[in-house]
């Protein structure tokens, strides 16, 4: 069968399911609300936001990857776009762009303009150190390693805290190959 | 580039425009966070009443601010005052904006005067959810509950709502019915308006 070519992300988006953004978001909201009254520390929260998202990009790779077709990649910048354009555009509906390359190509910045998950929202002054949308490092941190690659994801601007865009800085730590999980001589 | 204009950056959220409601995300998005929810609440928890509780809390949320905002955007600052009004809100304009379509079928109890049933084939948010036979009739639906008990509770119809999976004949998985009782104070002014 001959390979089918990677499929743009809005191709994608316009053929899958979806739901109200109004809903993801107030769910979001929601998780954010019970996170602060159960745990009430901002770090405690920031942490476990992180969590969340890596469990959820564990996941989400598989879809990804099920549903895009898109090849292996064959550096870490083909990558960052990849996520940038198709996966963003995919579940959220929304494009990021990548820039802030340094010299090794190892390291990148992810900027999303338009980000449903902080509609409505604003900080209140007891939660100036939240990292509001902390799930999306998560996930990004989650679906990499599934692909083999450690990697360290932590936000540079965020617009709730008066900044103009969301800017996570993607940093490649290192490729960890797939182990063979059976010893040969069992 | 000419002619690309930055968004205008609004100090304070509420002066922002809100938005007209049309934006999207993909099922599998909201469905992973919800299971997220589920699972978090899952730890914090050591019965289904509680988990239960928990999930319509965040419902409740949820709810209380979707009727604010539908009520200013798509009916103008109206108010709804009759049981008959609210209910076919929540039927329509709420079904139809967090998941796509009216709910199945609206449904007043034969048994009791203040039971009011909202039915749906298969709610949105159970769509990916199977429930273990050790957690017997725990329905993650209560989001959904919560979220009718908010927007009632916020237009002034305080009321008791649960999600139950009701078998149908012919069909593999369950029907699931939101029931709504009302609080007594709303029957009472319902009879007074006539």
């Amino acid at each position: 069968m001959a390979p089918v070519a990677p499929r743009s992300g809005d191709a994608i988006f316009a053929n899958i399911e979806r739901v109200n953004a109004e809903l993801f978001t107030l769910t979001y909201g929601a998780i954010v609300r019970q996170l602060l009254t159960d745990l009430e520390e901002v770090e405690e929260v920031n942490k476990q936001l992180e969590q969340m998202g890596y469990n959820i990009g564990i996941r989400l790779i598989d879809e990804f990857l099920a549903k895009s077709n898109v090849s292996r990649c064959v550096d870490f910048r083909e990558t960052a776009d990849v996520i940038a354009k198709v996966g963003f555009k995919m579940f959220l509906g929304v494009t990021a762009s990548v820039s802030n390359w340094d010299a090794e190509g190892t390291c990148c910045s992810i900027i999303l303009e338009d980000n449903p998950l902080v509609d409505f929202v604003e900080l209140p002054d007891t939660c100036q150190g939240l990292y509001y949308c902390n799930i999306l490092s998560g996930v990004i941190r989650g679906a990499l390693e599934m692909v083999s690659m450690k990697t360290e994801v932590t936000w540079i601007h965020d617009v709730l805290r008066g900044d103009d865009v969301f800017e996570l800085q993607v940093k490649l730590l290192k490729q960890v190959p797939e182990e063979y999980p059976y010893k040969d001589d069992e | 580039m000419i002619g690309v204009g930055k968004m205008k950056q609004y100090t304070n959220v509420l002066d922002k425009p809100l938005t007209k409601g049309k934006q999207e995300v993909s099922l599998s998005a909201f469905a992973f966070l919800f299971s997220e929810l589920v699972q978090y609440n899952q730890t914090q928890v050591d019965n289904i009443g509680e988990l239960e509780r928990r999930l319509e809390d965040a419902g409740y949320a949820v709810g209380a601010r979707v009727l604010e905002l539908l009520c200013h955007r798509d009916k103008g600052n109206r108010r709804e005052t009759r049981l008959l009004g609210i209910l076919s809100f929540v039927h329509s304009t709420v079904w139809k904006v967090l998941f796509g379509k009216v709910a199945d079928s609206l449904e007043k109890g034969t048994e009791h005067e203040d039971e009011y049933m909202i039915s749906e084939k298969e709610l949105l948010v159970n769509r990916f959810i199977s429930i273990p036979k050790d957690m017997g009739t725990f329905n993650c639906g209560a989001f959904v509950a919560g979220i009718v008990r908010g927007v009632l509770d916020g237009a002034g119809f305080p009321a008791v709502v649960t999600a139950h999976f009701v078998p149908v004949d012919g069909q593999q998985r369950p029907r699931t019915t939101i029931l709504i009782k009302f609080a007594e104070e709303v029957l009472h002014r319902e009879a007074r308006l006539g």
